[in-house]
């Protein structure tokens, strides 16, 4: 039963890393891709790490897999912070249908 | 203070990495030892700018709302951000509208303002640039309102009232 | 648990495509971020299918080296511009 609890879990942190890596792939802009693949893959990475916890039971393993999920919520998005800034203080344009952009006003 | 609380964090940290509990009493004695010396060490170190009132570590209702109401909600908008961006990828003609708008927060703290920023890359369709003083700059997957004041109403008040009963 | 880590490691690929690909710097560098998180995945899977308890601390120090290896990459960003 919690072997079948923890693979579920499992599937459904995969699904979202699918999710994300096809929106690297298919979104148009820099900004857009970063979006998609941030949500996406740091998401199910978490469901990965839960499903292994679940699997493995309350012992070095599991204490391990839920701190690591820890750890990927505070570099993940810092991470994704530092790029999308980096990116646009390089000057790399935004998607040309897009509607506004605040940031290169205030600039 | 400051620095027993440094100590104690960093003793917890430890012991989770290294985890001496698999045989019964006594635990990995040494292990336990090495981790006592290198958390004195630690503390030596950076014991001066850990954190900036300690007292606010003490106080229980803020974990209560950290740990009853925001991981919950935050689970759920996660959850949400991820259909979300399934939707708007795997659709053939990709609903999308971006924008990068601008956006004010009432928070003070740095930690606050971080896990702000973090929150609202998690929630649905938005991204945070950059943090200039109490501006947040986020790149919005489909703009709804280019204003400051509508912008703010849609994309910070989900979390910032909690924020602030936890952080400040 | 077998057919999670192929998919998994299928996916690496396609994040290998996109470095290929990538028109500019940006594109490579958020790539190579996403491979960072993923292999934490493929760690973490193969400690439990595997029954070797190391793996998951490679994991641990993996998901901290590639955040500083992002954040080095941004810091080089931002500095000059590219194309």
């Amino acid at each position: 039963m919690r072997e079948l609890i923890g693979l579920i879990i499992i599937g459904i942190g995969v699904a979202f890393d699918f999710f994300g890596s096809f929106g690297l792939i298919r979104l148009p802009d820099v900004y857009n891709r970063l979006q998609a693949a941030t949500k996406g893959v740091t998401v199910g990475t978490w469901g990965i790490l839960i499903g292994v916890c679940v699997l493995s039971g309350f012992n070095s393993l599991g204490v391990k897999a839920l701190l690591a999920v820890i750890l990927i919520f505070f570099t993940s998005a810092t991470g994704s912070h530092a790029l999308g800034r980096g990116a646009h203080k390089s000057g790399i344009k935004l998607w040309k249908k897009s509607v506004c952009d605040k940031y290169e006003e205030d600039q | 203070m400051r620095r027993f609380l440094l100590f104690i964090d960093s003793m917890i940290l430890w012991l989770l990495l290294t985890w001496p509990f698999n045989q019964l009493w006594p635990y990995n004695i040494q292990s336990i030892l090495v981790g006592v010396a290198i958390s004195l060490l630690v503390t030596l170190i950076f014991g001066k700018r850990f954190s900036q009132r300690p007292i606010k570590w003490f106080e229980p209702q803020r974990y209560f709302w950290l740990i009853l109401v925001y991981m919950p909600i935050f689970t759920l908008q996660c959850i949400k951000a991820n259909v979300d961006v399934a939707y708007r990828v795997i659709h053939p003609k990709m609903p999308i509208k971006p924008g990068i708008v601008k956006v004010k927060t009432r928070l003070k703290s740095k930690i606050g303002r971080t896990v702000l920023a973090n929150s609202i890359t998690m929630t649905p369709g938005t991204l945070t640039v950059d943090i200039q003083d109490e501006y947040l700059y986020i790149h919005w997957i489909k703009v709804y309102a280019e204003d400051e004041e509508n912008a703010t109403r849609l994309i910070v008040k989900k979390f910032e009232w909690l924020l602030i009963k936890i952080f400040e | 648990m077998g057919i999670f880590i192929i998919i998994l490691i299928s996916l690496c690929f396609l994040c290998l495509i996109r470095i290929a690909l990538g028109p500019t710097l940006a594109d490579r560098m958020v790539a190579i971020d996403i491979l960072g998180v993923l292999v934490v995945g493929v760690c973490a899977l193969l400690a439990v299918k595997l029954e070797r308890e190391f793996l998951i601390d490679i994991s641990l120090a993996w998901v901290f080296l590639s955040f500083i290896g992002t954040i080095a990459l941004a810091k080089y960003l931002e500095k000059k511009r590219f194309d």
